[in-house]
């Protein structure tokens, strides 16, 4: 056991010797396995920032609301069908409302897009949500200043509007919101509230932080005519549990509100969150397959190159390990020997990979909150040891079974 | 008592179809404190005879008992070994470490030995000063002269006090003013009881030795111990 350890210390020795009088050609070398655990390490770090953000941004919206709308959110095969469903309506919302007992809180939402000015600022496609003072009831919203709009408000389609937390900040970048008139589309609405940051980018149009809320009516009254646009109705369960109850209510409810016969199809769909999560989640699995292909792929190349140079370093110094026989060194001290060696340079690789991953998660920081993971450090370390040890071995067992003659004897 | 007890031995080797009998049938004794030449033309099977005397190679036949251990059939492991505990071994080439200094190089056998680092240290410096290189410690081989090389192998050799030294062509790389303070050197030490196997084509590198074996085919031709050694004038050890 001692004598493993001196072998080890000066196999270790050895081996950053050889490094440090081979420096290009070992960087050279590295250059697979930094790119390799670079890419481990990022892949991890930005599939744990999106992941972050997604969770953050669903639980915004909360998971136990469900959406009854005219197009099912995911698995739109039957997109022209949809299209020609009648749309939902006030009427279809108000009817709801009185049938449904199981949801804890309504509101009915219409969208729409338009472009927001505020002095020579100008924020084109805001998405704008007309909803009831029922609306913040079905969301986990908070406040960064002022309200929401309150019942009478919504009655009586007020001009008033609540900012999410990324268009406040466009248009007032370092000013009070509250009480200024802004233009949307061609119409004054005073900011009587702003949000604070709520979900995340990845949400994308169904992000909080982008939209803007006024009372429903207004947008009626204003941008779209009431026979036209389709509106969504928004309810929240109890609690998560009878989510599945709700919804199965629900379709009962509207299948009646629409006056469908039992042998027709629904007109509509009752959409969850889980649609969202589920299609979020194929992705990133692609992501992480694909990732991981790329990752494999620059590892194995880097593994080739460590096997390629382990051998011309055997090769090399083919005397000097006839020498190190002829004076004691055992078959498992040369093997240990060049496996050390291999593991070192990989261990380098994966350190100057790990570090490199450290500075470029620090840029994507900027737009996607993130970190390196302890558990992706640890990772690249075993995986940088593993690729050293299965890199270096067919070299060193070379070297191992040389014959102390003929490699004394080697020129 | 015999260190080297060696019976008909012989060595084969395959080089394609051919057979080669590198040693056909030798045997010999060697006892402690002896200072023996291995002679013969090239082809004569002297480095073959070297590297079965040095445990670097096993008999095809035959029985080598080294200080009464049957080699012939030891394990690798096993005859490593003893090559680190028992046989110091001086080439041609030097085979030094280019990127060791002197110390590091004579202190491997014991790295290998699993001799702690403290110790290793010190017994190294010794035998350097013991070899005069006592101020060329912390030098390179390339900052070292050929002579000042040889000797660091030689001072490698002797570090784990190994039963015999194996020279095998010791000046063969130095010119004959620095291969005479090796030999010189070698002088000092077979007086200080060591046991020293040379193998050479120089006669006059021979004639230093007590005993010479002349090796021809694989055959002993001649084995004798010689009357009128070549004892050098100046016996101080030449700083070459």
């Amino acid at each position: 056991m001692r004598d493993f350890w001196f072998e080890m210390k000066e196999g270790l020795f050895i081996a950053l010797r050889a490094l440090r009088s081979n420096k290009v050609r070992a960087t050279l070398t590295m250059l697979g396995i930094i790119i390799g655990i670079t890419s481990v390490v990022l892949m991890t770090t930005a599939i744990k920032g999106i992941d972050g953000a997604f969770q953050k941004g669903i639980s915004a919206l909360g998971s136990d609301v469900l959406y009854i709308d005219k197009f099912a959110w995911f698995g739109n095969r039957d997109y022209w069908k949809m299209r020609n469903r009648r749309n939902l309506t006030m009427d279809d919302y108000t009817r709801f409302k009185g049938l449904a007992k199981l949801p804890k809180a309504f509101a009915p939402v219409l969208r729409s897009r338009k472009t927001i000015k505020f002095g020579d600022k100008n924020v084109e496609g805001v998405i704008l949500i007309g909803s009831t003072s029922d609306y913040v009831a079905t969301t986990n919203f908070t406040f960064n200043l002022g309200r929401f709009f309150s019942q009478t408000e919504s009655k009586s389609a007020r001009d008033v509007v609540v900012l999410g937390s990324e268009v406040a900040k466009k248009i007032f970048p370092r000013g009070n919101a509250l009480d200024k008139k802004i233009k949307i589309g061609n119409h004054n609405f005073k900011v009587i509230g702003v949000l604070a940051e709520q979900g995340s980018f990845i949400l994308g149009s169904f992000n909080p932080d982008n939209q803007v809320f006024l009372p429903i009516g207004s947008i009626f009254k204003y941008y779209l005519n009431r026979s036209r646009g389709s509106i969504t109705i928004n309810i929240r369960a109890q609690n998560p549990a009878m989510v599945d109850d709700t919804k199965a209510e629900a379709i009962g409810v509207m299948r009646k509100v629409r006056g469908l016969k039992y042998d027709e199809e629904d007109d509509f769909a009752v959409n969850q969150q889980e649609g969202l999560m589920n299609n979020f989640n194929s992705i990133v699995g692609v992501i992480q397959i694909a990732g991981l292909f790329i990752t494999g792929l620059a590892l194995f190349v880097g593994a080739i190159g460590i096997m390629n140079i382990m051998f011309v370093s055997v090769k090399e110094r083919t005397k000097e390990i006839g020498l190190r026989k002829a004076i004691g060194a055992k078959k498992r001290t040369i093997l240990g020997q060049f496996i050390l060696e291999s593991s070192v340079i990989c261990l380098f690789g994966g350190l100057i990979g790990l570090l490199l991953a450290v500075i470029l998660s620090m840029v994507i920081d900027q737009f996607l909150p993130t970190s390196v993971q302890y558990s992706a450090v640890i990772i690249a370390i075993v995986i940088s040891l593993i690729t050293g040890v299965v890199a270096g071995f067919a070299p060193a067992y070379t070297a191992a079974k040389m014959d102390p003659v003929t490699a004394l004897r080697y020129e | 008592m015999n260190i080297i007890k060696i019976e008909h031995i012989a060595k084969i080797y395959h080089l394609g179809s051919e057979e080669v009998h590198a040693l056909a049938d030798i045997s010999l004794n060697i006892d402690k404190n002896e200072y023996v030449a291995i002679m013969g033309p090239s082809g004569s099977g002297k480095s073959t005879l070297m590297n079965m005397i040095g445990c670097l190679d096993t008999p095809t036949s035959g029985i080598y008992e080294f200080t009464g251990k049957n080699v012939s059939d030891m394990s690798d492991n096993e005859l490593a070994k003893i090559r680190n505990k028992e046989i110091g071994f001086v080439f041609q080439t030097f085979n030094l470490l280019a990127r060791s200094d002197a110390l590091h190089n004579v202190e491997l056998p014991l790295i290998y030995a699993g001799i702690s680092s403290h110790e290793r240290k010190e017994r190294a410096e010794k035998v350097l000063v013991d070899v005069g290189l006592g101020d060329r410690i912390h030098h390179k081989p390339n900052e070292l002269s050929g002579g000042q090389r040889q000797r660091v192998a030689i001072a490698r050799a002797l570090v784990s006090h190994p039963s015999i030294m194996l020279a095998d062509e010791p000046t063969g790389n130095l010119d004959s003013k620095t291969g005479e303070g090796i030999m010189t050197l070698f002088n000092e030490l077979h007086e200080k009881g060591n046991t020293i196997i040379l193998v050479t084509h120089e006669g006059y590198i021979a004639d230093h030795a007590v005993r010479i074996i002349r090796l021809k085919d694989g055959l002993i031709e001649s084995d004798e111990i010689v009357e009128k050694r070549f004892i050098p004038n100046n016996k101080k050890v030449l700083e070459s």
